[in-house]
């Protein structure tokens, strides 16, 4: 089971080639809507707090400061860009997560995220379904609550049950003793994953919205059907999620909330607490003007554009060969 | 005992779960982007050949079960079990008992070497190699000329196996047997 070194690249020449006509139609798509790109670090001082999400972390020792984090997403310093009065901007960019690798995973990954100062969570998605449907020539999206996905395919009402019927529910893939830990997000995330979203997106891709405030991360919160929930978006095509976008929190005091709550979660977890990264809530303080963002995966994209099962078809050296 | 995490579950990786050994089968990490992440995992069970499929949180871990595959050849069976001794030298044997030979025993020759699988230190499996040569001691005349034919009938060989053979075959001819199939191949030449 030794590991030969392999030279050659995963992806084909045809996938390399249509890596590069992707993003050429990005960078064409976001300069026709006058949308900047932007740069940000990938070597970033901070990790992030979010229980879900392992960073990688660096060790770099410059300037007197020691550490660093391989930046999981660019959101963070694009925010400042944003509340320092970039207007509407985008960027392309690696991003990192320890431990994930599987046929739709890879620690390091291509990222489009973007930004669009006015507008909300349906008019992102507007823009979202011009972007994808305009690169792989699909149908345009239908838009499904969260709730009513996880009625369906599920059978469970995910925010009418008590944790009891959520817990019960997920007995069908996990033993009693696996789900005392797992927690009602756990446990919506289990049912998403392996009863949601093997049917999402097949013959149309949908937008799934309306997340319980729980999962609502960095999207802010208003009450629909008498529950809070996130104005929070995911696109799904033939059961591949594909993009998250919320309408983004603006509120400095509720966001280092969140962060505060992360961190609890993690030390419920036996997970080190990660600090919170002060610059960015020092923007938020500053002012994030009113926007909605998402980020895109990339390499899912290419996935789906040459019908790959495996993103190792379409990195050119997935981590096993980098 | 060593124990692997989820993030180092791999196919071809031994564990123990509910008790037995088991290899894993294939390895499915799903994940929500910003969710808790959870690996599907499908495991032959070493102990019954049966396949189960589980499901574990990221971060939870199996114990490594004490697996090993070795070379090693027939010696001869004492009714109750069959022994085998390793080929690098060393001169161990270890004796096989009837579950951990099951079907292998009909393609079992002296002095051949087999691959067997133990499990803290004794015979689980023993594998055979995927063609033996075998002497035919029973069937019927052979029929000569007939080789266009494409007929066949059955043929007892040394071991006690019975496969089906071309009409030509007689007895005392060694054939080349897949063990896979328990097809004929062909005729070993003798030298």
């Amino acid at each position: 089971m030794t590991d030969q070194p392999v030279w050659q690249p995963a992806a084909s020449q045809a996938a390399l080639k249509s890596r590069a006509q992707q993003l050429a139609f990005v960078r064409g798509f976001f300069a026709q809507r006058g949308v900047m790109e932007v740069e940000t670090p990938v070597l970033g001082r901070c990790g992030v707090t979010d229980v879900n999400l392992d960073g990688v972390p660096a060790q770099v020792s410059a300037s007197g400061i020691e550490g660093g984090w391989l930046q999981t997403s660019p959101e963070y310093h694009m925010k400042r860009l944003l509340a320092a009065g970039s207007g509407p901007i985008y960027q392309v960019s690696k991003v990192f997560r320890n431990g994930e690798r599987g046929r739709r995973h890879n620690p390091e990954f291509s990222m489009l995220e973007w930004y669009r100062p006015g507008f909300d969570d349906r008019e992102l998605m507007e823009e979202v379904s011009d972007l994808v449907c305009g690169w792989l020539g699909c149908e345009r999206p239908e838009i499904m609550h969260y709730r009513d996905a996880v009625n369906r395919w599920a059978q469970v009402d995910p925010f009418g049950s008590t944790n009891r019927e959520l817990m019960r529910r997920c007995e069908e893939w996990l033993e009693p003793e696996q789900l005392a830990g797992l927690g009602r997000d756990g446990c919506l995330d289990l049912l998403m994953s392996f009863a949601v979203e093997p049917n999402l997106g097949f013959g149309r891709p949908v937008f799934i919205t309306g997340y319980p405030a729980s999962q609502a991360s960095l999207a802010r919160v208003s009450e629909r059907q008498g529950y809070p929930m996130a104005h929070r978006f995911e696109l799904y095509l033939r059961g591949l999620e594909l993009c998250n976008g919320y309408w983004e929190l603006t509120d400095p005091a509720e966001q280092r909330r969140r962060f505060e709550a992360d961190n609890h979660q993690r030390r419920l977890a036996g997970k080190p607490e990660i600090p919170i990264d002060e610059a960015f809530l020092a923007a938020l303080e500053q002012g994030l003007p009113d926007c909605a963002g998402v980020a895109l995966g990339l390499d899912r994209l290419l996935m789906l554009k040459l019908g790959a099962a495996d993103i190792s078809d379409v990195l050119a050296f997935p981590f096993e060969r980098a | 005992m060593a124990s692997y995490s989820t993030n180092e579950f791999r196919g071809g990786l031994k564990v123990l779960l509910d008790g037995d050994p088991c290899i894993i089968l294939e390895n499915e990490f799903v994940k929500p982007g910003k969710g808790q992440a959870f690996n599907r995992v499908k495991l032959r069970n070493l102990m019954t050949n049966r396949v189960w499929e589980r499901t574990f949180k990221s971060g939870e871990s199996l114990e490594a079960a004490d697996v090993i595959d070795q070379d090693m050849e027939y010696l001869y069976t004492d009714g109750e079990f069959w022994h085998f001794m390793k080929t690098d030298g060393s001169f161990e044997q270890y004796p096989a008992d009837a579950k951990a030979v099951g079907d292998t025993v009909k393609w079992l020759k002296e002095q051949d070497v087999y691959t067997v699988t133990l499990y803290n230190g004794a015979p689980l499996t023993v594998t055979p190699p995927n063609f033996v040569e075998l002497e035919v001691v029973d069937t019927d005349p052979g029929m000569k000329g007939d080789t266009a034919q494409g007929g066949s009938k059955p043929a007892t060989l040394s071991t006690g196996a019975v496969v089906n053979v071309p009409l030509f075959i007689t007895i005392g001819e060694v054939l080349k047997v897949d063990t896979r199939t328990g097809e004929y191949v062909s005729r070993v030449k003798s030298s």
